[in-house]
């Protein structure tokens, strides 16, 4: 909203806005989703916390080395990292008001999103299979319960996707479904983001402990 | 019937969990319930059900959530003070012998349950409750910046408050002190359901203010009046930021911790367990890296709204505008290094104590620069006395002796002397009721004829004032002594005999601030039936400075026919120093949300699903998350929430107020 504000020495000032429009519905939205998400960022913050003072603590249980396969944990990340580069073609797409691309792309994101989440629950029934289950010791229990809360937060992300595949499907890119598509862009990365630290600091470090 | 069926049904619910054998509950519930009775039969008989969801329990209008919040803190309160009063009734009884009149089962309950219900169901309702209803008015907005989300958060509080206060009646609540620490409060030692009334209770209520938090930041640096620059926001707005901001960074923690203890709970994994590789020095870490910035979201809009009233009741501007503001952001960050003087005691060494030692006095800096602020406010002002401002001088003395305790609690080899005793209670009323409390009855009393469009009696009014100011050092002083005697909090029964006279002081305290609540109670019955005498018609009943005072009394749904443009600190000064006229055409339709019942609705899933899983009743909780994600899922399909107050109506109510204040100007 930009007001013309009239100010001089002799003329009487004035004290509100005569043309006033209607705020643009939403103008505050991506402000307050960059606040919720660092408000999760700092539940990650605290679940890193605890995994850094809790994850040498195996009480005589199983350690990162006899835990995690590397490579499937590689394939794992390529999952969600290329997940964030089709958000980001469908992004492209919409912009350019393409509905049939942007659905596309969308619906490849939510493929990989799928296929990380199954490759992550593969990786949770084979540990605790093997009697690594989150009461087995500290370490276990912030492992699962760092890893398992980002996964978490892509099965909403894939929930949410879905949604507003439908709402694209149905109304159309209007303002609002962009803004929301935004929106979830912008989560998507952010859990992007996080599974980089999960990645470097859980699996890699854990590896080298 | 088939003993796994009925456990299925109804988890480890069954008719032991009603307390029949407790007479003190019983005739609690006998009150309560006939009370709540009596509420349902009066709103059926006058038929306000249907007016009470259309304009009240669905509202997105950010006065009446304020309002709302404000009830729900009031009668918390009473909850809250009355365990308050069971507390110093039995030590002071518990001498010689005798147990006094509470069964350690009962006593350790109602002190949990007291710090539970003081901290987030009276002090953060009333805090988000006043910041609702202000800052919106303060910075020329109409609403906030997500009305829905408003009304969400508030039901959520609600939530929680109806988990806590259900324990009473159905179950137990939690016996390990108002942070529940681990061991303690882990399945092995509190196999209950308290401590689950005490995580879901919190989960429930903490969404809400979290989202409430992202809500008012966004309101205040996205929906401010042209020409309001961050160095012209009122200092209430200002402190409401910083606790804001606090709020964002502070719950998520709250949120996390208690997500890992209920995990340790009901998964059993090993995060605060003595064994297996658990850590409960890791849980006492993490809960007060929320409790401390917790101190400063309570007392920082305590902060501004003294500021406010100094300002105005001195007939000044606010000295030292740019220091307060600095104070307040220094407060902010501080809050956050030092958390660790919860628990010098812990053993993490000289090094580590004394850095949190030092962090913790240099905080009392940039408080004590806001004390002189205000002192230098009112030299030379024209003081006018009324309550606000009574509360105002009340805190100032007050306050300055907690946090002169508070520096005292600061010095770690004090502290380790002094750790868990009277004293710190002492010291830590002494700033929650001196410094958030008086504030809190300061902007009730300076707020109210905005919001309702009369006066409080001032008679009942300074009653009330005397006796809970007397009443608090009657109370607390003693506390100040027995604890630099040793005695240690949370006792139940006494041997020492020469210690019982103190205890009765503090329970005579306890019963003046009794009689301060009564009178609160009366001067608001009072003023609702007096309330022809007590009208105003102006808006700005106080000769006040800022933008909240500028709109009518109680402020038309739109709060301002045309948004204000601001060129000063005290904007509504500024407007009336130089002749400010009421526009009096020009009209236009005013673009406003619509109601809405999700937000209860969500709520009360919530609700439920936190019931179920307190119970292990399973099938509840699941069926329950699900309607929950159902119904927030649905709607995100409605796309059309908002609507247009057409022009003749704001014409009629803009009109209405002009012949409002021509007959003022006549009489």
């Amino acid at each position: 909203m930009s007001v013309a504000i009239i100010t001089t020495q002799d003329s009487e000032p004035v004290f509100h806005v005569i043309d006033e429009h209607d705020h643009p519905e939403g103008a505050s939205t991506m402000l307050g989703f960059w606040i919720y998400l660092m408000s999760d960022c700092l539940i990650f913050a605290m679940l890193f916390a605890t995994y850094g003072v809790l994850g040498g603590n195996y009480a005589a249980g199983p350690a990162p080395k006899d835990l995690f396969d590397l490579k499937l944990v590689a394939l794992n990340t390529t999952m969600l990292l290329l997940s964030s580069i089709t958000y980001g073609f469908a992004m492209l797409t919409m912009e350019k008001s393409r509905i049939g691309a942007t659905q596309a792309w969308l619906a490849i994101t939510g493929l990989f999103g799928l296929a990380f989440l199954g490759i992550e629950l593969t990786e949770f029934a084979h540990m605790i299979h093997e009697g690594a289950t989150p009461q087995r010791s500290a370490f276990l229990s912030s492992f699962f319960t760092l890893v398992g809360t980002h996964g978490l937060h892509v099965t909403f992300g894939l929930l949410w996707l879905v949604t507003l595949m439908v709402q694209t499907a149905r109304f159309g890119l209007t303002e609002a479904n962009r803004r929301r598509l935004m929106c979830l862009s912008m989560f998507w990365h952010f859990l992007d983001v996080v599974w980089i630290g999960v990645f470097t600091f859980v699996y890699l470090l854990g590896m080298l402990r | 019937m088939n003993p796994d069926l009925v456990k299925m049904i109804f988890g480890r619910l069954n008719l032991e969990a009603l307390p029949i054998h407790e007479p003190i509950l019983v005739g609690t519930f006998a009150v309560v319930a006939t009370g709540g009775l009596a509420l349902f039969a009066i709103v059926t008989y006058f038929r306000l059900w249907t007016y009470l969801w259309r304009e009240w329990f669905t509202t997105v209008d950010h006065k009446r959530i304020g309002i709302m919040y404000m009830i729900l803190g009031i009668v918390m309160l009473l909850r809250g003070f009355a365990d308050a009063l069971m507390m110093r009734l039995q030590q002071a009884i518990a001498f010689g012998g005798s147990d006094g009149y509470l069964p350690a089962h009962h006593y350790d309950q109602i002190f949990t349950a007291h710090g539970v219900i003081m901290i987030f169901f009276v002090a953060m309702p009333l805090v988000t409750g006043l910041m609702n209803y202000v800052v919106p008015l303060q910075i020329g907005a109409r609403d906030v910046s997500f009305p829905f989300l408003n009304n969400f958060s508030f039901w959520m509080t609600v939530g929680g408050a109806v988990l806590v206060m259900m324990s009473l009646f159905v179950g137990e609540f939690a016996r390990t002190g108002w942070l529940a620490y681990p061991p303690l409060s882990n399945i092995g030692y509190s196999p209950d359901v308290g401590v689950d009334y005490y995580i879901w209770g919190l989960q429930v209520a903490g969404v809400g203010t979290t989202l409430s938090g992202i809500n008012l930041i966004c309101t205040i640096v996205k929906l401010r009046a042209p020409g309001m620059t961050m160095m012209k926001m009122p200092v209430f707005t200002w402190t409401s930021l910083c606790t804001n901001v606090l709020i964002v960074a502070s719950f998520p923690v709250l949120t996390a911790v208690l997500a890992l203890l209920s995990l340790d709970r009901y998964v059993g994994t090993n995060f605060f367990t003595n064994d297996f590789g658990g850590n409960p020095m890791m849980y006492v870490n993490l809960i007060w890296i929320w409790g401390h910035p917790e101190v400063y979201i309570l007392v920082l809009p305590a902060f501004g709204i003294f500021s406010e009233v100094t300002a105005t009741f001195s007939g000044k501007r606010l000295f030292g505008y740019t220091s307060m503001v600095y104070a307040t952001v220094v407060i902010t960050i501080l809050s956050y290094l030092v958390w660790l003087h919860h628990f010098f005691t812990m053993g993490s060494g000289a090094s580590v104590n004394s850095f949190f030692g030092i962090t913790t006095m240099i905080i009392s800096i940039p408080t004590g620069a806001k004390m002189f602020n205000w002192l230098f406010t009112m030299y030379r002002g024209r003081i006018r006395f009324e309550l606000p401002m009574m509360w105002t001088v009340a805190f100032m003395l007050t306050f300055v002796i907690g946090g002169m305790t508070g520096v005292l609690l600061a010095v770690p080899p004090a502290d380790f002397v002094l750790h868990n005793s009277l004293f710190l209670i002492a010291h830590f009323h002494n700033v929650i009721i001196g410094g958030v409390l008086f504030g809190l009855f300061a902007g009730i009393n300076y707020w109210f004829p905005k919001a309702f469009g009369f006066r409080l009696d001032p008679f009942w009014g300074k009653l009330s004032f005397w006796f809970w100011v007397s009443g608090f050092y009657f109370a607390f002083m003693p506390l100040y002594v027995l604890g630099l005697m040793g005695v240690t909090r949370r006792l139940r029964v006494f041997d020492d005999p020469s210690l019982q006279i103190w205890f009765i002081i503090a329970g005579f305290g306890a019963f003046l601030i009794l009689l301060g609540i009564v009178a609160m109670l009366v001067q608001f019955a009072v003023s609702i039936l007096r309330r022809e005498q007590l009208k105003d018609t102006t808006g700005d009943p106080w000769n006040a400075r800022t933008l909240e005072w500028a709109t009518s009394s109680p402020p038309p749904d739109y709060n301002f026919a045309f948004t204000p443009v601001v060129y000063d600190n005290d904007a509504w000064w500024d407007m009336k120093r130089r002749g400010y006229r009421r526009p009096l055409t020009g009209f236009k339709p005013i673009h406003m949300p619509s109601n809405t019942g999700t937000g209860i609705i969500l709520a009360g899933f919530a609700t439920v699903m936190g019931f179920g899983l307190i119970w292990y009743i399973w099938w509840l909780a699941a069926v329950s998350f699900v309607a929950l994600l159902a119904v927030a899922i649905g709607h995100t399909f409605n796309y059309h929430r908002d609507f247009h107050i057409p022009t003749d109506e704001v014409v009629r109510t803009e009109d209405a107020r002009t012949r409002v204040l021509a007959a003022g100007a006549q009489t």
